[in-house]
């Protein structure tokens, strides 16, 4: 098999910025199918951006995404929003629908796009639901769970259609360390389990170390490195190393844009 | 289930309401009930005068609400009024020599045309004409007329 | 100067493009009634959330307006002796201006800062973008039933507010200050007419309908999604849907009387 088969996302040359300021300054990158991809860089580098850019949900300015071939910002919105059946992605907040309990969020997605019996929709939320460890929260509302649940409710929503991929915003920020490794675990099993392709954007560098198969390091609107996880721990890189070993100051400074101190400090008298 | 049945009656309760009160304001507040349910017929008249007749103005025989005037024209060549007025078919044995006149209702309410019914033993029917009519009265040209004949007096 | 003017074409520019955005995403919302049709649960949800929600209030506002318009009308008329027209003055007022109107402002107030809020709040929380990743365009799934509830309720709302009202006034003035019963009900019925006078209110109550639930729909669509961009929204929903209302009535009434 050759290695464009074995891509399921291909990202070339891909530029977007929002207003003056430069999201992305002409990025490549692949995400192979069936393996977890994670992409990580600072706050503020447009991580959250680029799964937009994959979802169709903005547009660059400039590039290709392709998604099984077809180039993404191109699609017509009918044919955009068929592509998107084929993908979950679990947001940082969760974003459950807030007027309806956590069952009827899981069957949503079904009850829009199916005309599945509601026997059958059941019988199928309940299982989603047990696979992420919540049966028992089914009737609930989206206000009654705690951070770590909401996420694990969206994770179920999210493979409600048996979706090919899933995009996940940023899932360990903000969690305990329980219900951190709970989902450490429930995405790497959701990936193997399931045969999906998954694409983590995060800035927790143990656990995305941890279940990544491949990670990309973004800074400034550039790539600055790829390539698995004992690659990135052993790079040599200056700015991977700042990262991945979280140093305050280096290639990515401490110090915001700004004239020199002492001129600034002298400026006031 | 039982909150989603909450929600449908309450709905249709508010439709309900909604139509309602919409009808209320058709039937009770606005004349649209008048006589355009029922059958009636159309008769014409003419006037020399019907200042202040309107539109939907009341038809009465004796006092009584029996039709509405449809439509008012001018005849071009005699420059009479033309009063078109329909009549509930209810009231359909008024004898054709029945005279018309435009009334007041009080001193200063609405104008409305009065059959007074004749006694011959033919009916009008659809499309009839009535011939005996007497015109509105203009108030300005009476009070002229009772200033003039007193002056008259005087001398 | 050629800065002016630069900055002057550019706020123009800006200007057509946000109208032509709106009238884009109106034709879309409005196309989007008809697959809605086949889904009614959804319009019913709205329809309990925007006119259920909305009714008490009318009712009790239509009627206190009656009676105010009972009282005062008695007032001026009786100095001409003229109480027996108080029916027709309450019924027009209430029919041709005060239905339509009021129940749009007070509808704005209730029903309308409410859909912003919970628009821009979906918006704030990610809902919508999550929507659109499950493939459910939020047009046709949160905009469209909304719009539709409200063009429906609106005409509903203002009959039962004049209906109300028209009551109010018939307490007022026939119970408590002794105008004639027969001469309430029969004046009115006389001089109400009802092609000039109900449709046109119903016809203004549509119009108002359609522009007070649009802004609200719209100004929570395109909020900035944070928590000073939703109350930001909110109020430009009320400020903006009383300003339209009250110039488009006048409009209308112009229009209407020929």
């Amino acid at each position: 098999m050759s290695e464009a088969d074995n891509n399921l996302v291909r990202i070339r040359n891909l530029h977007f910025s929002r207003g003056h300021s430069k999201i992305f300054n002409g990025i490549d990158i692949d995400i192979p199918k069936g393996k977890i991809t994670a992409i990580m860089g600072p706050s503020g580098t447009g991580k959250t951006t680029l799964l937009k850019l994959i979802g169709g949900q903005l547009k660059p300015q400039k590039g290709t995404i392709h998604f099984h071939g077809e180039n993404i910002p191109a699609m017509k919105t009918k044919k955009l929003y068929e592509v998107r059946k084929k993908m979950g992605m679990l947001f940082q907040s969760g974003a459950l629908l807030t007027d309806m309990s956590v069952f009827d969020n899981i069957a949503f997605p079904m009850r829009e796009h199916t005309e599945l019996p509601e026997v059958m929709i059941r019988d199928m939320v309940l299982m989603k639901l047990q696979a992420v460890g919540l049966r028992g929260a089914r009737d609930l509302n989206p206000s009654q769970l705690s951070g770590g649940m909401a996420r694990r409710v969206a994770l179920a929503r999210a493979i409600a259609l048996d979706p090919e991929m899933i995009l996940y915003d940023e899932p360990f920020t903000g969690q305990d360390p329980i219900s951190m490794g709970v989902l450490v675990q429930l995405i790497r099993s959701m990936n193997d389990a399931l045969e999906l392709t998954s694409v983590i954007v995060s800035h927790d560098i143990q656990e995305t170390l941890a279940i990544a198969d491949k990670i990309y390091i973004i800074s400034q609107g550039k790539i600055v490195g790829h390539g698995d996880p004992q690659e990135m721990n052993q790079s040599d890189s200056p700015w991977i190393n700042q990262f991945v070993h979280g140093e305050a100051d280096g290639p990515v400074p401490f110090h915001y844009p700004a004239r020199s101190y002492k001129d600034d400090m002298l400026a006031g008298q | 289930m039982s909150n989603s049945r909450i929600l449908e009656i309450s709905v249709g309760i508010f439709v309900a309401v909604g139509v309602a009160a919409l009808l209320v304001l058709a039937v009770n507040v606005s004349n649209v009930s008048g006589f355009s349910a029922g059958k009636q017929y159309t008769v014409t008249a003419n006037f020399d005068n019907v200042s202040g007749l309107k539109a939907r103005s009341a038809v009465a025989i004796a006092g009584v609400t029996v039709g509405r005037v449809v439509s008012i024209t001018v005849d071009p060549m005699t420059f009479e009024a033309v009063v078109e007025m329909t009549i509930d078919s209810s009231f359909n044995e008024v004898p054709v020599d029945s005279s018309v006149g435009i009334y007041t209702a009080g001193l200063l309410g609405e104008k409305y045309v009065g059959i007074e019914p004749g006694g011959a033993p033919d009916f009008l029917e659809e499309g009839g004409v009535i011939r005996l009519t007497q015109s509105s009265i203009v108030l300005e040209k009476l009070i002229s007329q009772f200033l003039f004949s007193q002056s008259d007096n005087d001398e | 100067m050629f800065d002016w003017f630069a900055q002057f074409g550019n706020k123009t520019i800006e200007f057509f493009a946000r109208l032509g955005k709106e009238v884009l995403l109106f034709i879309q919302t409005v196309l989007a009634f008809v697959p809605l049709l086949l889904r009614p649960a959804l319009i019913v949800q709205q329809l309990f959330s925007i006119g259920v929600r909305s009714m008490l209030l009318i009712i009790v506002s239509g009627f206190f307006v009656g009676m105010v318009l009972g009282l005062q009308g008695y007032n001026t008329l009786v100095d001409f002796g003229a109480e027996e027209s108080l029916g027709v003055v309450v019924a027009l007022s209430l029919v041709r201006e005060l239905g339509p109107v009021v129940t749009a402002l007070l509808f704005a107030g209730r029903a309308g800062s409410a859909l912003t809020a919970e628009i821009g709040l979906m918006k704030a929380t990610e809902q919508l973008s999550g929507l659109e990743m499950m493939a459910v365009n939020p047009v046709e799934r949160i905009l469209a039933p909304r719009l539709l509830a409200g063009i429906i309720s609106m005409p509903l709302l203002a009959a039962m507010f004049s209906a109300v009202g028209i009551f109010g006034g018939y307490l007022v003035g026939v119970d408590l200050l002794g105008v004639d019963e027969g001469a309430y009900w029969s004046q009115m019925q006389a001089k109400v007419d009802f092609d000039q006078d109900i449709v046109n209110g119903v016809i203004k109550s549509v119009v108002f309908g359609i522009v007070t639930t649009w802004i609200a729909v719209y100004e929570g669509y395109t909020c900035v999604p944070t928590s000073e961009g939703v109350s930001g929204a909110t109020t430009r929903t009320v400020v903006y849907s009383a300003l339209v209302v009250l110039g488009l009535d006048f409009l209308l009434t112009a229009l209407m009387l020929e």
